[in-house]
C-alpha cells in the first residue's frame, strides 16, 4: 500500500464522515423544528467573512496544541485524556507568574510559556509516574487529576493568586499581565494583504502553533525519541527487545505531552484575556482529543481538524441571532468524531486486507 | 477463575472482606472519639454514602458486564450522562419510576452505539468510549436548549425539577420500620445514640444501610447479587464470560461471540443509565450539566479494585460513595478525616518500618505527620479540598490496589469473526 493511497483513503473517509455528520445534524435540526438549509446557509455566509475566518483561526490554535498533546501519547498507545486539567492548572499558574513579574517583552512571554509548560508537564507527570510505578491506567489517573486540578486551581486562585478586588468588582481573577507579557496581534499582517478582520484580533500564537506543528513533525520523525516512540507504539515487545526502556518512554511521553498541553491556554491568555479569570474557556482539552482523532495524529491532518472545529465553533455563533440553537455545534462535532473513528477503522481493515493479499500473492509467486 | 479456588480459600476471602469492614469501622470509631465528631460515623453519613455510592457501583457493574465480554467501556461516563438527562426528562413528565426506566433505556442505547462501533466496526474501545462521552455531553446540551426553552423552569444546562419522589423503607425492629402500621423499635438507633466505642459506630453503619432507604436503591443493591448469579451461575452468563476470556475458543464451541458482546455492552449501558437516572431521582431531583462529575470513571476504578466482580465493584463503589457523602456532611467530620489519615498512615508506616521497608515507611510517616500537623493547626478544610477528596481517594486507592488483580484475558482486544489465534 503506497503512502498516496493511504492519504487518499484518509481524506476521502474524513470527508465522508463530515458529510454524514452534516446530514445527521440536519435531520436533528429539522426534527427540532428548524430549517437546516437556512441554518447551514447562514453559517456559511457568516463563516466566510474575514473576521470570522480570523476568529476561526484563533479558536483553532488552542485545539491544535491540545490535539498535539493527545497525539504524542497516541503514537505509543498512551491516552493522555488529562489535557483538560493540565492546561487549566498550567494557564492559571502561568497567568499568576506573568502578572507578578516585569521583564523585557520577549523574555516575559517566554517565562510565561515556560511556566505553563512546566506546570503541565508536572501534572501529566503524576499520571505517568502512577502508571510506571503503580500500574494505574493513565486514562483513570489523568481523568481524576482533571478534577483535582479543578479543585486545586480554585483553591489557589481564591486564596493565593488572586488580585485584591476593587469595590463592586466580584470577578475573581489574577493580576493583569503587563503589555510586555502579551503576544501582538497579527492584524497588521492581514492588512498587508488588504484584509480587515475588524474587531477580531488574529492571535500571534498562531505563528507559534505553526512552528510547534513543524517541531512536532521533527520530534516524531527526525529524533531518537521520536523513533523510540513510534517503535514502542507499533510493537512494544520488539521495542523492549531492542533496548528501549518502556517505563522511561511512558514517563517521558507523558511529561512532553503535558508540556505541550500547557501551551493550550496560551493563545487566549497572551492574545486576549491577559489574566486568568473564572470564565476562561474550558473543554479545550476534550475537544483536542476529537481533533487528534480527526487528524489521525498527523501534524497537517490535525491542523485541518482544528481549523474545521474552530470554524464550526465560530460559524454557529450566528445561529442564535436567527433563533436556531447554536448548540448544534456540539452535535456536529460529536458526530464527526464518532463517524470519523468508525470510518478510519473500516478503512484500516480494508487496507490490512489488501496488504495481506499483496504479501500472500508475493509469497505464492516465490513458491512457484 | 472461581473453580481454581478451594472452598476454604473462598471462605477466607469473604472473611477477609468482613475483617476489612470491621477494621475500617474501628479506625473510624477511634477517629470519631479523638476528634469529637459524632457525624463521622452517624447513620446519616452512611445513609448518604449508600445513596451516593449507588450510581458509582451501578457504573462499576456496567463496567463488569462490558469487560466480562471483553469490551473496555470508557463511555460509562457518557452513558451516565444519558441516564441523567433522560431520567430527569421522563421523571419531570411521568414521575420518578418512569425516569428510571427511560434512563436505563437511554444508557442502553449509548451501550448499543458503543457495541456498534467496537464490535461491528472494530473501533478502538477507548477511542469509541471517549467519543461517546464527548457526544453525550454536547448532545445533552443541545437537547436541553431545545427542550427546556420557554417557561418550563429549565434552561440550557438544567431541567425542571421532578415533583414526586420514590418511597423509602426502613428495616423493622432494627431501624424502626413499620410492620402493619405498628412502629417497631429502633434498636440500632438506640445503640448509635450511646456513642460507645466501636459498637455505636457499627450500629451507625448498619442503621445507615437500613433506615429510610429508597426502593430504587434497594433495587440497585439487589442487582449486585443478581448480576453475580447471572454471570457466574447461568449458561448465558458463562457464554458471555467465555467471550471475554477466549473468544476464539468460545466461537469454536458455537457461542455467538458478537451477540454476547452486544448483550454485555448494552447491559453495561443500561446499568450506567440507571445509575445516572438515580443521581436525578434520589438526589438532585433535576438534571444539571456536569452532574455526573466523573462517576463513570470512578465506577470503572471501582470495577478494577473489585477485581472485575460485581461484589467487589459494589464494595469499592460504597467506599467512594462515603467520600462523596462527606462533602455534604458538617465541616468537623471532614476535618476529622485528617486525623484518620494520620492514624492510618502512622500505623502503616510503623508496620512498614518493622518490616524494614524504609522507603514506604518514611513516605507514610511523613504523610501522617503532615496530616496531623494540619489537623492540629486548623479548624476546617477548605471546601475545594473536600471537593477533590473522592478523586484523590480514587487515585490513592488505585495506586495501592491495582497490582494483584486479574482482568478478563481478552479484555480490550479486537476480535473479528473467524479470526485465528
Amino acid at each position: 500500500m503506497t503512502l498516496n493511497r493511504r492519504l487518499v483513503y484518509a481524506v476521502v473517509s474524513s470527508a465522508l464522515a463530515i458529510l454524514f455528520a452534516l446530514a445527521v445534524s440536519a435531520v436533528i435540526l429539522a426534527v427540532s423544528g428548524n430549517n437546516p438549509l437556512e441554518a447551514y446557509g447562514q453559517m456559511f455566509e457568516y463563516g466566510v467573512r474575514v473576521d470570522s475566518l480570523a476568529s476561526a483561526v484563533n479558536r483553532a490554535v488552542p485545539l491544535y496544541f491540545s490535539a498535539m498533546a493527545v497525539a504524542l501519547g497516541f503514537k505509543m498507545g498512551l491516552f493522555n485524556i488529562g489535557v483538560e486539567g493540565q492546561y487549566r492548572i498550567a494557564v492559571l499558574v502561568a497567568a499568576a507568574v506573568g502578572g507578578a513579574i516585569a521583564l523585557p517583552a520577549p523574555l516575559h512571554v517566554l517565562v510565561i510559556m515556560a511556566t505553563a509548560m512546566a506546570v503541565g508537564a508536572v501534572w501529566s507527570g503524576f499520571a505517568g509516574y502512577l502508571k510506571i510505578k503503580r500500574g494505574v491506567h493513565e486514562v483513570i489517573s489523568s481523568i481524576m487529576l482533571n478534577y483535582v486540578a479543578t479543585g486545586v486551581g480554585a483553591f489557589l486562585l481564591a486564596n493565593w493568586l488572586r488580585q485584591e478586588n476593587q469595590a463592586g468588582d466580584l470577578v475573581i481573577k489574577t493580576p493583569e499581565i503587563a503589555p510586555s507579557g502579551r503576544l501582538p496581534s497579527l492584524n497588521r499582517v492581514l492588512e498587508l494583504f488588504g484584509m480587515d478582520p475588524g474587531r477580531v484580533n488574529l492571535y500571534g500564537m498562531a505563528v507559534v502553533a505553526v512552528a510547534a506543528g513543524v517541531g512536532f513533525h521533527m520530534l516524531i520523525n527526525r529524533t531518537r525519541f521520536g523513533f523510540e516512540l513510534r517503535a514502542s507504539g507499533s510493537s512494544p515487545g520488539a521495542a523492549e527487545m531492542a533496548g528501549i526502556d518502556p517505563k522511561r518512554m511512558v514517563l517521558l511521553t507523558m511529561v512532553i505531552s503535558g508540556a505541550i498541553a500547557g501551551l493550550v491556554g496560551m493563545a487566549h491568555l497572551l492574545g486576549f484575556f491577559h489574566r486568568y479569570t473564572i470564565d476562561f474557556p474550558t473543554m479545550l482539552g476534550f475537544t483536542g482529543i476529537a481533533v487528534a482523532l480527526l487528524g489521525r495524529n498527523h501534524p497537517v491532518g490535525m491542523a485541518g481538524g482544528a481549523l474545521l472545529f474552530g470554524w464550526f465553533d465560530r460559524a454557529t455563533q450566528i445561529l442564535d441571532l436567527r433563533g436556531i440553537p447554536k448548540e448544534i455545534v456540539f452535535i456536529l462535532q460529536g458526530v464527526i468524531l464518532l463517524s470519523v473513528v468508525v470510518a478510519y477503522a473500516v478503512v484500516e481493515v480494508r487496507i490490512r486486507a489488501a496488504e495481506s493479499q499483496v504479501v500472500t500473492g508475493a509469497l505464492r509467486e516465490e513458491e512457484s | 477463575m472461581t473453580s481454581l479456588l478451594s472452598p476454604r480459600e473462598r471462605l477466607l476471602g469473604t472473611h477477609r472482606w468482613l475483617w476489612l469492614v470491621l477494621g475500617v469501622v474501628a479506625v473510624l470509631s477511634v477517629t470519631r472519639i479523638l476528634a469529637g465528631t459524632p457525624d463521622l460515623t452517624s447513620s446519616g453519613t452512611f445513609g448518604s454514602a449508600l445513596r451516593l455510592g449507588t450510581p458509582i457501583f451501578l457504573a462499576g457493574l456496567g463496567g463488569v458486564y462490558a469487560e466480562r465480554v471483553g469490551i473496555v467501556n470508557i463511555g460509562l461516563e457518557g452513558m451516565l450522562i444519558l441516564g441523567t438527562w433522560f431520567g430527569a426528562w421522563a421523571g419531570w413528565q411521568w414521575g420518578p419510576w418512569m425516569g428510571l426506566a427511560i434512563g436505563v433505556a437511554a444508557g442502553a442505547l449509548g451501550g448499543l452505539l458503543h457495541a456498534l462501533a467496537t464490535v461491528t466496526f472494530n473501533v478502538d474501545h477507548i477511542v469509541s468510549g471517549v467519543a461517546i462521552n464527548i457526544l453525550a455531553l454536547g448532545g445533552m446540551r443541545f437537547l436541553s436548549v431545545v427542550t427546556y426553552s420557554g417557561d418550563t423552569g429549565g434552561g440550557a444546562t438544567q431541567s425542571p425539577p421532578i415533583s414526586d419522589v420514590i418511597g423509602k423503607a426502613s428495616a423493622p425492629v432494627l431501624s424502626g420500620g413499620e410492620i402493619l402500621g405498628w412502629e417497631s423499635p429502633d434498636l440500632l438507633g438506640n445503640l448509635e445514640d450511646q456513642r460507645w466505642l466501636f459498637l455505636s459506630d457499627l450500629a451507625g453503619l448498619l442503621r445507615g444501610l437500613t433506615v429510610d432507604v429508597s426502593w430504587a436503591v434497594i433495587l440497585a443493591v439487589a442487582l449486585v447479587p443478581a448480576s453475580w448469579w447471572f454471570l457466574w451461575k447461568t449458561p448465558l452468563g458463562l457464554r458471555m464470560r467465555s467471550v471475554g476470556e477466549h473468544p476464539v475458543a468460545a466461537e469454536s464451541l458455537g457461542v455467538k461471540v458478537y451477540q454476547m458482546k452486544y448483550l454485555g455492552v448494552v447491559l453495561s449501558g443500561g446499568m450506567a443509565g440507571l445509575g445516572g437516572a438515580m443521581l436525578v431521582t434520589e438526589f438532585a431531583r433535576i438534571y444539571r450539566e456536569g452532574q455526573t462529575g466523573g462517576r463513570g470513571f470512578i465506577g470503572l476504578a471501582s470495577m478494577i479494585m473489585g477485581n472485575w466482580r460485581p461484589g467487589g465493584a459494589a464494595a469499592a463503589g460504597g467506599l467512594f460513595g462515603f467520600t462523596f457523602a462527606l462533602e455534604l456532611r458538617d465541616e468537623p467530620a471532614v476535618h476529622a478525616l485528617l486525623l484518620l489519615i494520620a492514624l492510618v498512615g502512622g500505623a502503616l508506616g510503623i508496620w512498614m518500618g518493622y518490616r524494614r521497608r524504609w522507603a514506604p515507611a518514611i513516605w507514610l510517616v511523613g504523610t501522617a505527620a503532615t496530616a496531623l500537623a494540619v489537623f492540629l493547626s486548623t479548624d476546617s478544610i477548605p471546601r475545594e479540598f473536600v471537593f477533590i477528596a473522592p478523586y484523590v481517594t480514587t487515585l490513592v486507592v488505585m495506586a495501592l490496589a491495582s497490582q494483584h488483580l486479574r482482568m478478563p484475558a481478552a479484555d480490550g482486544r479486537p476480535y473479528r469473526r473467524g479470526q485465528q489465534l
